[in-house]
């Protein structure tokens, strides 16, 4: 089904490589066997039907699958060479700190603003100083377009922010430890055109120092953001590639149809 | 889930479906265009050029049609893939037509003057090269319309030929010309007829590659050599 024409551009450093990756929950089989690589410092975007397996690939790459009882993953993937999954993996909890992830759905803690953000610094004991941490907290929340609405309210619940608030304040979470990679989960989907954009803005800032894989259900955003572009269909990669070429001229008849909007 | 040729949006289909419509109305338009003034010339029929010049603000008209509507489905439906390439080639083959008419309207309004004059015998050869190029445009719309990437490389192929009657053409006239001066009036309308004519023929080159362009995604990266070997005529080695 993959079309091998257009596999990996050449000059491509990989961040992270899936191979073979399959993922069942029970009986039933979610992901057929994904080779990907990651390019280091790109945006990869992944497109796809819904329920077509973005969300359970996103979170091979940092063992959330792990925390689904029913969820069993295996061929390999690797962060910087090095195997995740396996007996040799690398240590989930670490791992999840190199490779942060923002949630479909904003999901932040029961607890305050500021903890929230703070959170991720404080259990990985990355900033002991009290002005050390504000600063990464604001810096957090600055970038995630964030600051001026809760500046004066760090105290307050995270969850009684509005739903593209709370989005942002995950997005602060994730940032705040200062990934390898990010894995965004539909970041956008409960954000108005303002707060899109900000969070593209961060998107095209953070690549400079960060690895981006993006699922989204805006073709106009995975064109916009990233620079290679994967479509899942049924549990398969069909087609990847840059996304220059994706949206111009995809090689597949299926990632054709899905992106015009032909689908049936 | 299946994909379909269809699109969800029905009125997305619509839209795009006027925009061929649109090109293949502006086709007919240029083509008959282009076959009056070579007819005109052809039958010394001043009144047929005077209507030539006349009817080319009906297909200024068609580009202007195509332009809005091609920035239309631009900015509502952010078209991707081959909607893009669609929308794309409508603008750019649009714009060759429009082209070609002026072309055409050229060639109607030099033969207001060639008319007036005694028949000379390059003409023969002119109005062969018009026929040709007309039928090569056709040949091409008719491939663009279709979708048809085999038979628009065809077209492209086939300009050689034009080029090769272009160059013996200029050959012909400049010799008519030393030959009697008297004739130099009627023969430089000629070749500035001749030279319209062969534009047209690139144009239909032009929209060849578009159509290829548009039905694989691929553009044609080797550039078609130019045989056209008028420019040198005359040199000395
Ligand atoms: N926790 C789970 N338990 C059982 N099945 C699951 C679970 N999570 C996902 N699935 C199934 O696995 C398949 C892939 O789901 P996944 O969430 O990865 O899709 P997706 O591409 O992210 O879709 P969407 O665009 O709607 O978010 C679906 O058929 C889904 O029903
Ligand atoms: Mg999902």
């Amino acid at each position: 089904m993959r079309d091998d024409t257009q596999t990996e551009t050449p000059t491509m450093l990989t961040k992270m490589s899936a191979r073979g990756v399959e993922v069942h929950y029970g009986p039933k089989r979610a992901l057929n066997g994904i080779d990907l690589d990651i390019g280091t410092g790109d945006v990869t975007a992944l497109i796809g039907p819904s329920g077509c397996g973005k969300t359970t690939f996103l979170r091979c790459l940092n063992r959330m699958n792990d925390t689904i009882a029913s969820a069993r993953v295996s061929g390999s993937v690797t962060l910087d060479g090095d195997e995740i999954y396996g007996s040799q993996g690398l240590d989930p909890v670490l791992l999840r700190m190199r490779v942060g992830m923002v949630f479909q759905k904003p999901n932040p803690f029961p607890k305050s603003i500021y903890d929230n953000v703070a959170f991720g610094p404080r259990i990985h004991g990355l900033h002991q100083r009290k002005d050390e941490l504000d600063h990464v907290v604001h810096m957090a929340l600055e970038r995630a377009g964030l600051w001026q609405e809760v500046k004066d309210r760090l105290d307050q619940q995270g969850t009684g922010l509005s739903g593209g608030q709370q989005q942002r304040l995950c997005i602060a979470r994730a940032i705040a430890v200062a990934p390898e990679v990010i894995l965004m989960d539909e970041p956008c989907s409960a954000l108005d055109p303002i707060a899109t954009a900000k969070v593209e803005e961060l998107i095209d800032e953070l690549r400079e120092n960060f690895t981006i894989v993006i699922v989204t259900h805006s073709m106009q955003q995975a064109a916009r953001v990233s620079q290679r572009t994967a479509f899942f269909h049924l549990g398969d990669v069909v087609e990847v590639g840059p996304t220059e070429q994706i949206f111009t001229a995809p090689a597949h008849r299926l990632t054709q149809g899905y992106i015009t909007g032909r689908f049936g | 889930m299946s994909i379909g040729e269809q699109h969800i949006v029905k009125s997305y289909d619509e839209e795009l479906r006027k925009l061929d419509d649109a090109l293949a109305r502006m086709g007919g338009l240029a083509e008959s265009q282009l076959a009056a003034a070579i007819e005109a010339l052809t039958n010394r029929d001043s009144a047929l050029a005077q209507k030539v010049m006349n009817d080319d603000g009906k297909v200024d008209a068609c580009e202007e049609f195509i332009n809005e509507q091609t920035i239309r489905v631009l900015a509502l439906r952010s078209p991707v893939a081959d909607d893009l390439r669609t929308v794309i080639c409508s603008l750019k083959v649009a714009g060759g037509l429009e082209r070609v008419a002026d072309h055409a309207a050229n060639c109607a309004k030099r033969s207001l003057v060639v008319n007036q004059m005694q028949p000379v015998a390059p003409m023969r050869s002119l109005v062969r090269m018009g026929r040709l190029v007309t039928e090569l445009l056709n040949e091409v719309l008719d491939a663009y319309l279709n979708r048809d990437a085999e038979r628009a490389l065809a077209v492209r192929d086939r300009d050689q030929e034009v080029d090769d009657l272009y160059s013996s053409l200029f050959r012909e006239i400049l010799t008519y010309m030393m030959e009697d001066p008297r004739t130099i009036t009627v023969c430089s309308h000629l070749m500035f007829i001749a030279k319209n004519i062969e534009r047209v023929g690139d144009h239909a080159t032009n929209i060849a590659e578009m159509t290829y362009y548009l039905v694989t995604g691929k553009s044609l990266k080797d550039k078609r050599p130019k045989r056209d070997t008028s420019p040198f005529e005359g040199a000395t080695e």
